[in-house]
């Protein structure tokens, strides 16, 4: 299998990811009884003319083709309560939702990797204190941090504490998410690391006279990181889990927001819409994973 | 020495789970108030410190001094050190402090145990047994069977958590009663953490099959269920142990996730993920913390549950 196989399978399963993901929240969005028409008063007329309109009066069967007809041209409908495309709400979100997850992508992994490779190749009360710290970092969910936070910044007034503007209005949210994802990404590190260290080859790297820091940081690293990449696409998932709740905490206009919105208001096309971006975003993730990890690893990918 | 290994490794999260699940039994009769009782003219009252020295000096079992509202638009308090009251006095005893409504918020937070732990522990049991299920049947048919159920697991796993539940629970009118919710999210609990489960045993269970032990059990004549049941299954006890170490406190930050966001529990059912809802107003989170606690129980729960997961990171074990 060539490094072209190789891609084009990953590109077509992640694909396959995102329309499975956004086909199975719209129907079950339409699972649930009632739909967005029957919020609106007792009239059964207007109900009736409502649900018309919107088209929410066909079988499921035919509202899916249509709506998978106009999906292949990006068109995915129009939100029932903003009467705007779907495709224009979900972008505008979806840039801040990004902005975010990728802030706090980059800010965890510039801490949790260092973090776990020293505490995963030494040993000592120092060393046990981290690893205390990190098990602390990663039983405080994204939800509680953010609120925690908030509090403290609320209190000491350093901070600014909702919306999105400047680099400020970013250190909260980031910090909040990025927190837990780097006790995670120092658990998996460091067990990783501990792993290479242990293999022949550092052992014969060591026998042969190489210093200890240069195995750990040039030798064992680069090895290390082969398992952490092939589970890139959980790390992303968990991110996204966990934007969702710092989102709607610090009033951060992204995805979260507009996906609970929707549900609340039963606005099955929206929801759809939120349910593909997530996926997509998500197998963008899984798919930047696979690559490193080719990259990092010549033995997977079969170049 | 892998053995003993094991064995030790599936105590320690046992006896925690066991733990747990006899705070959920037993939590709302440790609250010393009803978590739906409102006292009049207690409105965010701050946490009392219980003393055993009173202001002359004698000594006394632990008491608290009794506070009253001094002014109701700061909200301050103060404290009578005169007088002592217990838990069984006329005036209340906030350990936690009180919420907006004056009610209890330590009766609260270990009625909400019940709820969200409840809750949590009861999904992880039933995911967990769905998936090993699965799993084992996946593991010891092969061939189709294996590749189309693993298949589907994975494609379950990629997807985040919260938005698994957030579609199914799309599907799911939106306002029910508290049972009602509460038997959605363990179907809906359950349904998103088979997969991983039943990867793991399935592994397991493939590589157990083609043992020493497994192969004079089929010798012999026993059936598959019971080559299932009572040989192969054992060997997963170390796995499910440190799955369920896993699986808790993702359900119970699920919980409190979609609580928070108005798709779970609804006020004034005292769930944790409900009471953080009040806590969520910038103005009360500076000024009164306490209605943080129920994030406390969180954090300490999950703590406890994540240091007593041993053995190797199941996330590594691919």
């Amino acid at each position: 299998m060539t490094t072209i196989g190789f891609l084009a399978r990953r590109v077509l399963a992640a694909l396959a990811l995102v329309f499975v993901a956004t086909s199975g929240a719209l129907l079950l969005a339409q699972l649930a009884p009632g739909d967005y028409a029957s919020q609106f008063g007792r009239d059964q007329a207007q109900i009736a003319a409502e649900r018309h309109r919107l088209g929410l009066d066909l079988p499921v069967a035919q509202q899916y083709a249509r709506w998978l007809k106009r999906s292949l041209t990006l068109d995915l409908g129009e939100s029932f309560q903003y009467q705007r495309p779907v495709t224009a709400l979900v972008a505008e979100r979806a840039w801040n939702t990004a902005l975010l997850a990728a802030t706090s992508l980059a800010v965890a992994t510039l801490l949790g990797i260092p973090w776990g490779i020293v505490t995963g190749s030494r040993r000592g009360v120092l060393i046990r204190a981290l690893r205390g710290v990190s098990l602390l970092f990663l039983s405080i969910p994204p939800l509680i941090s953010s609120l925690t936070m908030l509090a403290v910044a609320a209190r000491t007034g350093w901070l600014p504490v909702s919306g999105m503007g400047g680099v400020s209005h970013l250190v909260v949210p980031t910090l909040a998410l990025a927190l837990p994802i780097a006790a995670i990404l120092e658990r998996l590190q460091a067990q990783s690391i501990g792993d290479a260290l242990a293999t022949p080859m550092a052992l014969s790297a060591r026998a042969r006279g190489i210093s200890r820091r240069r195995i750990v940081w040039r030798h064992a690293w680069r090895q290390s990181l082969g398992p952490i990449l092939a589970i890139y696409g959980v790390i992303v998932g968990t991110l996204f889990s966990g934007s969702f709740a710092v989102e709607i905490v610090t009033s951060w206009p992204g995805l979260g927001d507009l996906m609970r919105q929707a549900l609340l208001t039963r606005d099955t096309y929206l929801v759809a819409g939120c349910a593909a971006a997530g996926a997509a975003f998500l197998a963008a993730g899984v798919l930047l994973g696979d690559v490193l990890h080719a990259v990092v690893d010549p033995r997977v990918g079969g170049a | 020495m892998r053995e003993v290994r094991e064995v030790r490794g599936v105590r320690a999260p046992l006896l925690v789970f066991a733990a747990l699940a006899l705070l959920v039994i037993a939590a709302p009769g440790l609250a010393p108030y009803a978590p739906g009782r409102q006292f009049d003219g207690y409105p965010y009252a701050p946490p009392m410190r219980p003393h055993v020295i009173d202001a002359a000096g004698a000594w006394h079992l632990p008491f608290a001094h009794p506070i009253s509202l001094a002014d109701p638009i700061e909200r301050r308090y103060v404290e009578d050190r005169r007088a002592r009251i217990t838990f069984a006095s006329r005036e209340p005893w906030f350990l936690l402090g009180s919420d907006a409504l004056g009610r209890d918020v330590l009766s609260r937070v270990l009625t909400g145990a019940r709820l969200s732990l409840g809750l949590a522990l009861l999904s992880a049991a039933l995911a967990l047994a769905i998936g090993a299920a699965i799993g084992a049947v996946a593991g010891y048919a092969g061939g189709w069977t294996d590749t189309w159920l693993m298949r589907i697991a994975d494609l379950a796993l990629v997807l985040p958590v919260i938005y698994a539940v957030l579609a199914l629970r799309g599907a799911l009118p939106l306002v029910l009663t508290t049972v009602q919710v509460f038997t959605a999210f363990v179907a809906v609990f359950a349904l998103v953490g088979w997969p991983s489960a039943a990867r793991g045993v399935r592994g397991i269970v493939v590589v157990e099959g083609r043992s020493g032990y497994a192969e004079a059990a089929r010798a012999l004549g026993a059936s598959p269920a019971r080559i299932i049941a009572r040989h192969l299954l054992p060997a997963t006890r170390g796995f499910l142990a440190v799955q369920a170490t896993m699986l808790v406190p993702a359900f119970i930050m699920a919980e409190a996730t979609l609580s928070f966001v108005g798709l779970g529990f609804a006020p004034p059912t005292p769930s944790w993920g409900v009471m953080l809802t009040d806590a969520a107003s910038i103005r009360t989170t500076a000024d009164t913390p306490w209605l943080l606690a129920p994030a406390g129980a969180i954090v300490l729960t999950v703590l406890v549950i994540h240091s007593v997961a041993h053995g190797r990171d199941p996330l590594l074990d691919s």
